[in-house]
This record gives structure tokens, sequence and C-alpha cells, in this order.
């Protein structure tokens, strides 16, 4: 039932994008965020798709898998364009029917809006189902460090990510179990009106809660077990490599920065 | 009502990199009024297997005929929801799944969903609950202040009260105390012997299956290894034992007890009782001679 969900989910193939160190992944995302807003013409946005689709295909992600994968997401995107076409009055009249009225402005707008969003989901998503939910928090612990000499808790921080990327796929696994137990009982999560599925849900959430904080606790006894005392002359098992390809990729981010600049 | 598998065959996430075939080629019977078990190793796809007696899991190979109702890769087939009413399942760990607020409501749950008036429910809970062995007292109790055990039960009452004729259980007894594991077990093969209902049982107890089943189907690698009567299936220890599955205790006392005489006493023996006459009958034959 979830099995189509990709969020949060690692795709254990080989690729380039794999290989990569987790802090070139992270350094690349947040100058990508950025930078997406300085496209605001047909050949920025060229750019920008050229690098989304270098980027998805660099990762030997199958297309059809990420886009099934991503496919309620782009509902949303839908539905933003049509906000856009239908609210935005600016420019020259290009069609009306009744009182609904589409100008060039909301048109234009809608499509780069979309785009925006769509380039990124799909790179963000890329992260996730490149790296695994470990390499991701080394990396923000890694970069955050620098802050720790003002007090800010970096280890915690990481340690609460991680703990949440971890229980993604357990929640799942454990929301399509009870779902079928509840289906076994005779609740329809497919079929009624809306109230009647929001009913639904409740038998679904309920036992959800419960487990997942039953689980918490399990997690805080078994850590405390363990003799975890927090982030204090903690050593690594896993040593983050700065490669060749990390400064490939930030050079070539550096270059498409530029690009965008002067092409805008 | 009968379950009869064709062909069925099960591959999880098909067209994503994580596909995973689970079921090849399951061609098993279930009659009305029988008691079959399940026995294979983590991974060997009964739990896959038990999906698809009610329509959870649609075969993506082969097909699935419950009752009058036929399932394919193709046609989900109409009346999904009377079957789930048919065959109640059992899943593991099934306290996980309780939600109301009071034991009552939850095992009417059930029952309501599949259109009993409120007052007919209560009343099939309240037999229901006697079923599993607990007090009526509790029905206004909150599930969630009862034991392990008792959560377990009420979780079993609230499949129960949906009154099926085939019951599917998933490890019914995993996690539980070795008394209350009997106990829960007779009152299966209780509700089996009295109420004529049939039962699929998944275990990894091989005592329980040979003690309770009148079949036994031993699931390996998604395909269906061996079926047979307790007797015909335990009669090859060995084989068994390659597969990494256990025997019931009896047959295992018995192949060492031969072992060290270096003779066969009897066939293999599917309980301690029979294992105890077995041996006896053995030394009478010997002192004889």
């Amino acid at each position: 039932m979830m099995e189509k969900m990709i969020f949060g989910r690692y795709i254990p193939v080989d690729s380039p994008l794999h290989k990569m160190d987790p802090r070139a992944k992270l350094l690349t995302i947040i100058i990508f965020i950025a930078v997406v807003f300085l496209a605001d013409n047909t050949l920025t946005y060229g750019l920008l798709a050229i690098f989304t689709l270098a980027a998805i295909w660099l990762s030997n992600i199958p297309i059809k898998f990420l886009f099934n994968g991503l496919k309620f997401l782009f509902w949303i995107i839908l539905f933003t364009f049509f906000l856009h076409i239908f609210f935005t009055k600016e420019g020259d009249l290009l069609y009306k029917f009744g009182f609904i009225e589409i100008y060039q402005g909301g048109l234009r707008q809608g499509i780069f809006i979309s785009l925006r969003f769509f380039f990124l989901l799909l790179v963000t998503s890329l992260l996730t189902l490149t790296t695994t939910p470990i390499e991701i928090t080394d990396g923000i612990e890694s970069l955050l460090k620098p802050l720790k000499k003002v007090g800010f808790p970096v280890h915690e921080l990481s340690l609460m990510i991680s703990i949440a990327l971890r229980f993604i796929p357990t929640l799942m696994d454990e929301t399509d179990k009870i779902m079928k137990a509840q289906m076994a009982r005779g609740v329809d999560f497919s079929e009624g009106t809306i109230k009647q599925r929001a009913k639904a849900v409740v038998p679904l959430l309920i036992p959800l809660f419960i487990n997942a904080f039953k689980r918490a606790e399990e997690l805080a006894t078994a850590m405390e077990a363990r003799g975890y005392r927090g982030g204090e002359g903690r050593t690594k098992y896993r040593l983050l490599k700065w490669g060749m390809i990390d400064n490939i990729a930030i050079l070539t981010l550096f270059i498409l920065t530029i690009l965008l600049l002067l092409l805008r | 009502m009968q379950i009869v598998t064709k062909d069925l065959e099960y591959v999880y996430q098909k067209g994503t990199p994580f596909e995973k075939r689970a079921l090849f080629h399951i061609n098993v019977t279930i009659p009305s009024h029988s008691y079959t078990a399940v026995i294979g190793h983590t991974g060997s796809g009964k739990s896959t297997l038990l999906q698809h007696l009610n329509g959870l899991l649609q075969p993506t190979g082969g097909e699935i005929r419950i009752g009058d109702l036929t399932v394919t890769s193709e046609k989900k087939g109409k009346g999904l929801k009377g079957i789930r009413q048919k065959v109640g399942i059992v899943f593991q760990f099934p306290e996980h799944q309780l939600f109301e607020e009071t034991v009552e409501k939850d095992i009417c749950f059930g029952p309501m969903n599949f259109g009993a008036t409120e007052e007919e429910a209560r009343q099939q809970a309240k037999t229901a609950l006697k079923l599993v062995g607990l007090s009526e007292e509790l029905l206004n109790k909150s599930p969630f202040d009862l034991s392990g055990g008792q959560m377990r039960r009420v979780a079993i009452a609230g499949v129960l009260a949906m009154n099926p004729d085939i019951l599917v259980l998933d490890e019914p007894t995993a996690g539980l105390d070795p008394r209350g594991r009997t106990e829960i077990m007779e009152m299966f093969y209780q509700l089996y012997q009295e109420k004529g209902i049939s039962i699929v049982l998944v275990t990894h107890s091989m005592e329980e299956a040979s003690k309770y089943a009148d079949s036994i189907i031993i699931m390996h690698k998604g395909t269906v290894y061996k079926k047979g009567t307790p007797k015909e299936i335990f009669s090859s220890p060995a084989e068994l034992i390659d597969l990494g599955l256990d025997v019931p205790e009896s047959v295992r006392f018995q192949l060492k007890l031969e072992d060290k005489i270096g003779k066969e006493i009897a066939e293999p023996s599917l309980s301690i009782d029979e294992l105890v006459e077995n041996i006896f009958a053995y030394i009478k034959r010997v002192n004889e001679k």
C-alpha cells in the first residue's frame, strides 16, 4: 500500500551521486535551493532543467520509479499552477470564459513557479534516495560543527534527525500492517464519503501513535543501557571523505550560479 | 467455505528497484471445516500467502478462489468486503490494532463494520469475550489498561465477534507465556471442533502444528515444499531438519533414543502420549522375545 512512497527512502545502487560526500551533497542542495529563485526567464529555467536532469541521470535511479513515487506531490504542483493561472492578472488577456480569465502573466507565473517546485522536489528527493540517513546526519553534524562554539547542541540535533529518518520506514511498515489488520476487520480506506474516510483513519492513527510512543521509550532505555551519554568525546566509525567528485559538484554549482546571475 | 489457489504468484513492489518475488506457483486447497497448519522459515512466504486468503493482497499471477469469489491479477472481484467477514485474520501481535476507549467498543468494531446493529454487536462482543476466556467485567475497561495477554485475547475476540467461517491465525501465541499459549490454542481447537469453523494456523511451533492440525503445508522460499497430514510430514524428520526446520519434541526424543539403541521403535510419535505408548509397546515386545 505504502510501497510506492519514496519519501525518505534510500535506494542502494551504485552511482556517482551515491559516492559523493554527504557534506558536498548537502551544500549543493542548499545552494541549489537558493539559486532556483534566481531564475526568471526561459533560458535560466532551461539551465536549471538541464542541471536537474543531469543529476537524476547521474543518480542511476530509474526515472519511472522516481516519478511514480512523487506522483501525489505533482497534484500539489498542479494546484499551485492553477492558483497562479486564475489569480495572477498581469499582461495580456489570453482567454476568457465566463468569470475565468487567463492572463499571459498568470500563465507564465504558473509555469515558472510549478517548474521551480518541480526542480526542488526532484533534487531534494535525490538526496535521500542516494544517501543513507546516517550519512545525511553525519554530514549535517559535520557542517554545523562551527556552531558548537556558540553552544548550539549540534550533536543532539543530528541525533534527533537521524532517529526521525531512521523510523520513517518502520512507521511506514507499521502503517501498512495496521491498515491491513483494520481492513480485515471491515474498514474501507479507499471507498465511501469524505466523512467516512476521515473516520476510517482513527483506527489507524491511534494504534500508530501508541506504538510510536512505546517505541520511543524503549529506544531511550536501550540507549541508556548501552551507555549513551551524548556527543562529548565521541568518535566516528564512518569517516567522511571529500573527493574529486565533490569538488566537481561544488564547481558545477558555482558555474551554474554565475550563469544564472548573468543570464537573468 | 473452501479456499483454492491455482498457480498463485505474488511479487512485492512490482516495477520498482525493490521488486521481490514472494510466492511462486502456489497450489493449495483449504477445504471447509479443516485445520491447516502452515510452517516455514521467516521469509518463506507464509504471511504473504495468508494475506491473500481474504483478498488483502491481490495476486500478481494465477488465481485464488475464496468460496464463490475468484480473485485474479486482473480483477479483484465484487463482494470482497463480504469475504473479509467470512475469513477473519488474526495478525501477529494483534494487540497492536486495539484503538477504542473500551474493550466492548473495540470488539464491536468489526461486527459493526460488517453491518451489525449496535445491539447485535454488543451481544457478539459478550459471546466472543467469553470464548477467549475473559470475564464480562472487562467490557467497560480501556483495552490499554489490560495486561499483554489480556490485550491479545481482546484483539482475538474482536475477530471472533465477526463470526467468521474461516479463522486465519498468524502466530497467535508469539510472546505469550507457556500457559497462555496452551489456553489460547485449546480455545481455537474447541472452536474448530464445536463451531465447525476452519482454521489456518501459521506457526513456528512444530508441537502446535502436529497436535492440532489435520494437514500441514510446508513453505520454503516462496513455494509449497510439501503438504500432507502431520504423520506424513513428520515421517521423514531428516528432511525437515535439512530445511532448517524443527520437528516436534516427541519426534526428536524418539530419534535420539532410536539412535542410541540402534533400533527403530515405531513410526514417529506426534505427541508425548503417543511416544509413551510407543516406547511402552516396544519394551513389551522386547520383553516377550
